[in-house]
């Protein structure tokens, strides 16, 4: 008995999405990122929609993103996704849209188009990786950076007088009348890892139905911007960013 | 065919050219001296006609990558906005330019810099045709000089802009777009379908027909500096051949005269009063007037100052567009520069008495 005969489709309990293209991937081991490229593949695929979708990848790590998921990519200027994507869907008001963003493209260059394109209930899709740093620029404080927390413009820790509060935006996002669907979710175990996808979905349904503006905020880990190994930057995520942007749904207005 | 023949404003003119000729989505912020393209379309509501989108954004710079994005997916998007408005806009025009995206900005220009006036101005040429933003990129500038040529402008940049995939200014001043003139409107064009979208732009980024293609991104991003210079190789290429074929002016009574004014906009407007009472004393002066800043008329302006004594151009500012003038004579005719700037508009007297410095003997 050969491999192959082994391994029939009927037999297989995971395969590769057949919307992830085979790119070398460029993000660090231990990243959150490449996990929820995945997730959005996966969805894709199972929503069945790859011919009415548009992604807006941001400037970050993730500004590669349309390298990874066989769609149709636009990357936007830093921060500014959110008007493009609120520019795309009401032209093609029928498509998926949805936004890519880091903490620093939505929550500090970007507050602007993201509070209001949320604000006007843009029927698009925001997933938001929130790891309380610049990733791509080698680690500087982000709007989301904690309390405390060491980066390279803030070597001596975060501190009010100096810096300012880490920001809620997706706290903020709930309160907005426009959002019909703000979570906050985690990709670091398989069960988060499954809650996230669920919480994709749902955001990317929302799109296409109409519902209003969805905001998925994946809190995850920055293993090179915050000098850990992928474990450890899984426990620190755990013992310091839950407890600050604690996991669950703040909103849903459609749930049954 | 009976002529739909209306009065309005300027900037009227462009909201109502706008959905006529087709245009999917206008994305824009109010500023003066040009709000009344996005009140306009407000009144009118094109989307319960046509089906244009019209949204007013948070700001300039929400706007212009609405229209990026908006153009990325094939769509015929504009957005229109006044002096320190456009600033706003020129990180998105370069981004425009270097991903080949189609899209339209209409530039009603004020007295700068900074906030300047709101009154009239054609200071920011520079600005226009130099770019304000980052890189090696050209945008179309067409110039209108008159209420019927912004209805009609609408028309030739939606032509042009997805002909060479860029984006286009259509700069107009205060003056043109607060005066209201007599305009023959053109006849309503539908907007493409998806279908002409998917078959005219197979370089959109709208998921149409995905699975029988390889999927399409739009990106300025580029890590390899020598991949860098081959896109900024091609667009120069393409420059070049707009160059060849674009260039666009209005020639009056300048190809026998000895005197020319060089004036655009309202400029030329003026002018033309200060060649007509030369004429009338037995002076044979004449106008050229470029209808597209970029490219340039340079061919045309050198060939007329090969048989013209002088030349003097006139502007809303302290002197920009004369630079190009002086660049294409290349020193064989002296070139004076008459201008009037921060909101100040000439008389067609101060113009003639400018123009007959030159004729004295």
């Amino acid at each position: 008995m050969t491999t192959e005969d082994i391994i029939q489709p009927e037999n297989r309990v995971y395969g590769k999405p057949s919307l992830m293209n085979d790119t070398p991937m460029h993000y660090c081991p231990g990243c959150s990122h490449g996990v929820v490229h995945k997730l959005i593949a996966e969805v894709i695929e199972e929503m069945g929609i790859e011919e009415k979708t548009v992604g807006i990848c941001p400037v970050g790590c993730a500004v590669f993103a349309y390298r990874y998921v066989d769609i149709d990519w636009i990357e936007a200027s830093h921060g500014r996704a959110p008007a493009c994507a609120s520019a795309v869907k009401r032209l093609w008001p029928d498509h998926l849209v949805f936004t890519y963003q880091g903490d620093g493209d939505l929550a500090c260059i970007g507050t602007g188009e993201t509070i209001h394109a949320l604000n006007r209930g843009e029927n698009i899709a925001i997933i938001f990786i929130n790891n309380a740093i610049y990733g791509m620029t080698g680690g500087q404080m982000a709007p989301t950076t904690l309390m405390g927390m060491k980066t390279a413009t803030c070597p001596y820790g975060r501190q009010p007088d100096l810096h300012g509060f880490p920001l809620h935006v997706t706290d903020i996002a709930s309160t907005l009348e426009g959002t019909c669907y703000v979570t906050r979710q985690a990709v670091n175990t398989v069960a988060n890892i499954r809650k996230a996808k669920k919480a994709i979905r749902q955001a990317f349904e929302n799109s296409v139905n109409k519902r209003g503006s969805s905001l998925v905020e994946i809190v995850s880990t920055c293993s090179s911007g915050w000098k850990m190994s992928p474990e450890k930057a899984n426990q620190w995520m755990e013992e310091n960013m839950f407890p600050y942007y604690p996991l669950g749904d703040l909103k849903n207005v459609n749930k049954e | 065919m009976k002529k739909d023949i209306v009065l309005l404003k300027g900037n009227e003119a462009i909201a109502k050219a706008a959905y006529r000729y087709g245009y999917d989505g206008f994305f824009g912020y109010p500023i003066t001296p040009q709000s009344e393209i996005l009140e306009t379309l407000s009144l009118d509501k094109p989307w319960e006609t046509t089906g244009m989108v019209v949204l007013q954004a948070e700001s300039e710079i929400a706007s212009i990558n609405m229209v990026y994005a908006a153009g990325a997916t094939g769509k015929c998007a504009m957005t229109s906005s006044s002096s320190p408005g456009v600033a706003l806009m020129q990180e998105g025009i370069s981004y425009m330019a270097a991903c080949e995206i189609p899209g339209l900005v209409v530039s009603v220009g004020r007295g700068g810099p900074g906030l300047g006036t709101i009154q009239p101005g054609q200071a920011d040429y520079y600005q226009a045709v130099y770019g304000g933003g980052n890189g090696d990129y050209h945008c179309i500038v067409l110039a209108p000089d008159s209420v019927q040529e912004m209805a009609d402008f609408m028309g030739l940049a939606k032509e042009l802009m997805f002909k060479w995939r860029m984006p286009l200014i259509i700069l107009s001043d205060g003056v043109i777009g607060q005066m209201m003139e007599k305009v023959v409107m053109p006849p309503f064009q539908p907007r493409r379908s998806d279908d002409e979208i998917r078959e005219q732009c197979p370089w959109a980024t709208n998921g149409l027909g995905l699975k029988g293609r390889k999927y399409n991104f739009m990106s300025s991003l580029e890590l390899d500096a020598a991949e860098m210079q081959k896109r900024n190789r091609a667009m120069t290429d393409k420059y070049n051949r707009i160059c060849e074929t674009e260039v666009r002016y209005e020639s009056y009574k300048a190809d026998d005269a000895e005197y020319i004014i060089i004036a655009y906009g309202c400029s030329a407007r003026i002018s033309m009063n200060a060649v007509d009472r030369l004429r009338s004393e037995g002076v044979k002066a004449g106008m050229l007037r470029p209808i597209t800043l970029w490219p340039f008329p340079t061919k045309k302006i050198k060939e007329l100052a090969s048989h013209c004594k002088a030349m003097l151009t006139v502007e809303l500012s302290e002197g920009q567009m004369v630079n190009d003038v002086r660049a294409a004579v290349e020193g064989e005719v002296p070139v004076s520069f008459f201008g009037r700037s921060g909101g100040v508009v000439p008389s067609p007297h101060e113009v003639y008495e400018a123009f007959k410095e030159l004729v004295k003997p």
